[in-house]
């Protein structure tokens, strides 16, 4: 695909980062009076960096998936990825400040050829990602059962910094996982496989037959994505001091979909970007910082933290469905963009149980892996 | 690109095979199963002399008052904390970073928890009560911690580690915050805390449990365990113990499962094992779930099992109405009153023993009765030893959690 | 409708037949059957009447999610709220019961009154609202975890009569070789045939319909946000049913429930079912769900060790799915890996936009 017929997409793509960041700054803003009302302050320096660390670990683990999820893939793997990127660091790194680099190559280098392995089943097996990256998950946790009942190896004290040491209000931790934003935005915009990746999720049977070869960005996004996993793995270790395994049950991975979902990425490929994911990141970490300070019960924050992602992915839905006049999806293939369309269709009734319901959106929501 | 068929069919097919062949070692041994991993403790978790301090502590008389076992302490080494006194104490924070309430032993322990902060409260022995709640996340409970000590409004740090190693750099940073931090429970791998309170620990509970079944039960006789995690050190503890005591017995133990503490997982494990063969005894490391395994007994019209539970109240109830020949080993629920009775005695200045061990004894056949009287009108899912019956809010507490 | 649609049993029940033995189906028939030829070397008498309706009451759950599962998924959509929908059910149904004989009935009203307003507010909220469904059903599994925790303190209080736990306890009894035959199969049976039954039903044939190309489903008359709420609401309501059979087996502990949405996705795609909508059929949902029981079984019988388990799992399950793959995937590159949009649905999305 030729950089002349993706920057159209572009424009109304900032529209959705625009929304989530305006969803972000209204929530702190919010948030703040709330706490204010409560006779506290959310902006204490324990608060906010209270809320930077929560962000740094999950802002990991959602940029890889933000990648995957725009090549219409999924990656349920990576909490079980991180737990195994621990222990293989500790156990690489065993106390020995000179083996910190070994211990980082050798978690990445495995987070990698699991993301690779991931690819190639989805891509060249046909498996569907959801269950090929739910199975590789199943195989890591068996491993991690098997050889780790418990704690393993140690993290030299050089290395904890990773996880301890910060500049002002801000970790260094976040500040990595804000420079790797970074790289994958411009990944994503600046170079050629960045396209490929918005025109596979797009449509891959179009890429495909715009020369494209699907398989690559795809296997691309799994190994990235798999070895973003293996970095939130190596801060957790560097936090833990040790390698755990089982950090598998936290259900990093749903967090970690929701995050991208928040930050206004399409779950089925070809829309979004890793600048919304930061945005979406923030919201949950903020949100948990909150519920921290004005202690409220674990168990409603569950509650809350359902209604919160359901309602901000229904506004989403509101007002990428009212712009849908002026959206245009990736290309199809020279023909002309399907979301262009009489303005009827575009802004539903109100009833969309109408009759003869003509709403296209629901075929949005299909066709899901 | 294509991979053929065959190869995928061929890898599933192997698969199953390298499975199944993956018996034939154990069926040949005498032993059978994960028996073979039964008879010797599991290296990494299996500590020798920490192990027979444990079983020695059970016949140890604690110090203190006996009616109140949460303020006893087994061979107690007492130490000065005249430098956290509190001026004012019924204005000083305590600030409670809790792994989790995700099993009823936690609830239960956490609801007698702010039944005793009220109360201190009221004597004005302590102030305000701030607790962060990490949902068994040890990266969270870090954070949690970390919060706590930025913020500097705590006089008192109590924690419960949500796994012993990972949160120990957590720990180490309250302590130097120069706020005297009291921790519960599961341990972590430093002495820095002023106090360390807990149960005397795993090793006795799991010996306790597995030296009843070995008494019970006559030579020869086949023994299941099932097992919640892997990976958890109080559990594997108990587990490590076991394996030690049914080492050295004549009983035979047919494996263990692990079964996540799911009645329906537990039923359908027990239900398989006796389909196979025999079931003489029942060894379990936690008791959540003990009614689902005695109900696969009766499903499959056998006799029941000499079992080692818990002392949470539905499988006392069921021991009771069946008459078993059943052992509550116990991890002392009333521990959870003892953290913030040990902060308001440091926010007085007062001596606390550097490490606190608590009596832990299991309820047994004689006593099974009377504990269940005092906790008549408790739900199931609730802990006989939970220690609250003297506290202001019984019963409504515990009753309507 | 598409030209595909020939792989789904809504059409014509005879092609149901033929393509239940094609692809994934075939694939799970044939691991269930080289699963069970394993028991039978390691376990001869697995065979004998009492283990096998052992193994039955133990499935019936699974299967009747499945089932449910199959619903949504075939429409296109996913639910992963029924692990907490069936302990939320379990949980609601001891406290409420408390033991109460009397109160057993009216309270499983409740429960299926439940059931349908959860499977309500997922479908509207993903028709309506346009959320997508994995977002709205992990945020009605967060909700639903948390509420029903924080309703009850944290672990779960009363107690369950015994007339509850029939349904998933009991059965009929003596039965000639079988011993007890379990109400649970009865139950799984009649919601197995039923579903067969409702897909070969008008709302069926819409329902794949929507869920193989939802634009030309609309044009051809069906009301696709409807259609979709059914769907919800019908795995929502059999996710309840579970929960009686679930709480009826085992009784409560604080953990029941958790992890079966995947376990259900896991079935029902094992049986062959895609993910995406569109195609398979309810018995290779119901083939997947015994298959994924089988499994455990197998495992169990093998004293394949606890911990190594889950790997083998995993190795099975992508390796059973990569060959149904290719098998599905002679005809038609690229459809069954994931789902772009089919060059009819393309050709009417962009001409009536």
């Amino acid at each position: 695909m030729k950089r002349t017929a993706i920057l159209p997409a572009r424009v109304p793509r900032l529209g959705t980062t625009a929304m989530v960041y305006l969803a972000l700054v209204l929530l702190l803003a919010l948030s703040a009076a709330f706490v204010a009302a409560r006779g506290g302050n959310l902006f204490t320096t324990a608060n906010t960096v209270d809320l930077f660390t929560r962000s740094s670990l999950l802002g990991f683990l959602a940029i890889g998936q933000t990648l995957v999820i725009l090549c219409r893939s999924l990656d349920l793997s990576v909490g079980y990825v991180a737990a195994l990127s621990t222990v293989v660091a500790a156990t690489t790194m065993a106390g020995d400040p000179s083996r910190v680099l070994l211990g980082v190559g050798a978690a990445l280098g495995l987070a990698g050829l699991i993301g690779l392995a991931n690819g190639l089943v989805v891509t060249k097996l046909g498996v569907n990602p959801f269950i090929a990256t739910l199975g590789a998950g199943l195989i890591i946790k068996g491993y991690l059962d098997t050889e780790f009942q418990g704690p393993a190896g140690e993290i030299p004290a050089a290395f904890q910094a990773f996880g301890y040491t910060r500049i002002g209000v801000l970790p260094v931790s976040t500040l990595i996982m804000l420079g790797v934003a970074v790289a994958a935005v411009l990944f994503l915009r600046r170079t050629r496989m960045g396209y490929h990746v918005y025109a596979v999720g797009g449509d891959a049977e179009v890429a495909r037959l715009s020369g494209i070869r699907p398989e690559v960005p795809t296997v691309t996004a799994h190994v990235l994505c798999s070895v973003m996993a293996g970095t939130a793995g190596l801060l957790l270790a560097a936090r833990f001091g040790t390698g755990s395994a089982t950090v598998y049950g936290n259900g990093y991975e749903l967090e970690a979909i929701a995050a991208v979902v928040l930050g206004g990425t399409y779950l089925l490929g070809g829309r979004g970007g890793v600048a919304g994911t930061i945005a979406g990141v923030f919201i949950l970490a903020t949100l948990d910082t909150v519920f921290n300070v004005l202690a409220i019960d674990p168990f409603v924050k569950d509650v809350l933290r359902g209604v919160i992602v359901i309602a901000a992915v229904a506004v989403y839905a509101r007002g990428r469905h009212s712009r849908a006049a002026t959206r245009v999806r990736f290309p199809s293939g020279g023909a002309s963009p399907p979301d262009r369309g009489p303005a009827p269709e575009a802004r539903p009734s109100p009833d969309p149980g109408g009759p003869a319901d003509p709403d296209p959106s629901p075929r949005a929501l299909g066709g899901r892996r | 690109m294509r991979v053929p068929r065959v190869l995928l069919a061929g890898a599933a097919g192997l698969t199953l095979m390298l499975t199944a062949c993956t018996t034939d070692t154990p069926d040949d041994s005498p032993e059978g199963g994960n028996g073979e991993a039964g008879s010797t403790p599991d290296g990494e978790w299996f500590d020798q002399a920490e192990y027979e301090a444990q079983l020695a502590q059970r016949e140890i008389t604690p110090e203190g008052p006996e009616d109140q076992p949460w303020l006893q302490a087994i061979e107690p080494e007492w130490i000065d904390t005249a430098e956290f006194a509190h001026d004012a104490p019924e204005d000083a924070t305590l600030c409670f970073s809790n792994a989790s309430v995700s099993n009823p032993w936690r609830v239960t322990g956490f609801i007698t928890m702010e039944q005793q902060v009220e109360a201190l409260q009221e004597e004005g022995r302590i102030g305000d009560f701030r607790v962060s709640d990490a949902a068994d996340d040890d990266n969270q409970q870090i954070s949690d911690i970390q919060a706590f000590v930025d913020s500097g409004d705590c006089d008192v740090i109590i924690i419960s580690p949500s796994t012993t190693a990972t949160l120990t750099p957590a720990v180490e940073t309250a302590c130097e915050s120069g706020v005297p931090v009291v921790v519960f429970d599961r341990g972590v791998n430093s002495d820095c805390m002023v106090t360390f309170i807990h149960p005397i620990g795993g090793y006795a509970f799991g010996a306790d449990a597995a030296e009843f079944l070995v008494e019970n039960l006559d030579p020869g006789s086949k023994v299941l365990a099932l097992r919640i995690l892997p990976g958890v050190d109080v559990l594997e503890h108990r587990w490590a113990a076991a394996q030690e005591v049914f080492g050295d017995s004549d009983l035979e133990v047919l494996g263990y499962e692990f079964t996540e503490g799911d009645g329906a997982k537990i039923k359908d494990l027990v239900s398989q094992h006796l389909q196979r063969g025999e079931v003489d005894g029942i060894w379990m490391d936690a008791g959540d779930g003990a009614v689902a395994a005695l109900e696969a007994f009766e499903d499959a019209g056998r006799p029941y099992p000499v079992i080692s539970g818990e002392d949470e109240l539905s499988f006392m109830r069921k021991w009771q109405e069946e008459d078993l020949t059943a052992i509550a080993p116990v991890y002392s629920n009333f521990q959870w009153r003892t953290p913030v009775l040990a902060a308001s005695m440091i926010l007085a200045g007062e001596e606390v023993p550097s490490e606190w061990v608590l009596p832990q004894e299991p309820v047994r056949q004689d006593r099974l009765d009377e504990y269940l009287q005092r906790n008549e009108d408790m739900p199931s899912l609730h802990y006989a030893k939970f220690g609250g019956e003297d506290l202001p809010g019984f019963p409504e507490a515990w009753t309507e959690r | 409708m598409t030209p595909n649609t020939g792989t789904s049993s809504a059409l014509s029940p005879r092609s149901a037949l033929a393509a239940s033995f094609r692809g994934g189906t075939a694939t799970a028939a044939l691991l269930l059957a080289l699963i069970f030829v394993v028991i039978a070397t390691q376990n001869p008498s697995f065979f004998e009447g009492p283990p096998l309706m052992a193994f039955a009451k133990k499935a019936a759950p699974l299967v009747i999610l499945a089932v449910g599962q199959y619903l949504v998924i075939v429409s296109g959509e996913f639910d992963l709220s029924v692990g907490s929908l069936v302990g939320a059910q379990v949980v609601i149904a001891a406290r409420l019961i408390d033991g109460e004989e009397s109160m057993t009935l009216p309270v499983i009203a409740l429960m299926l009154v439940f059931g349908l307003v959860v499977g309500l507010v997922n479908g509207l909220v993903t028709t309506l609202l346009r959320v997508q469904s994995i977002i709205t059903t992990l945020g009605t599994m967060l909700i639903l975890f948390g509420a029903v925790r924080y309703w009850t303190g944290g672990a779960p209080t009363g107690a369950l009569s015994e007339s509850f736990r029939v349904p998933g306890r009991g059965g009929i009894e003596d039965v000639p070789f079988f011993g007890q035959v379990p109400w649970a199969l009865v139950i799984a049976l009649v919601v197995a045939v039923a579903a067969v039954l409702c897909m070969r039903s008008p709302f069926g044939r819409a329902l794949v319909a929507t869920g193989d190309n939802d634009v030309a489903a609309a044009f051809s008359g069906v009301r696709v946000w409807r259609t979709r709420t059914m769907a919800f609401i019908g795995s929502s309501l059999l996710a309840t049913v579970a929960a009686v059979l679930i709480g009826g087996f085992a009784g409560v502990t604080a953990q029941v429930g958790e992890g079966l949405e995947f376990t259900a996705i896991t079935a029902v795609v094992l049986g062959g079912v895609v993910l995406g909508g569109g195609r398979g059929t309810v018995v290779a949902a119901v083939l997947g769900a015994l298959t994924v029981e089988a499994l455990f079984t197998l495992f169990n019988q093998l004293y394949l060790p606890s911990t190594i388990q889950p790997s083998v799992q995993g190795l099975i399950i992508i390796a059973a799915v990569a060959y149904a793959a290719r098998r599905g995937d002679l005809r038609l590159p690229e459809r069954l890996r994931r789902r772009p949009d089919h060059p009819t649905e393309r050709t009417l999305g962009s001409s009536r936009r």
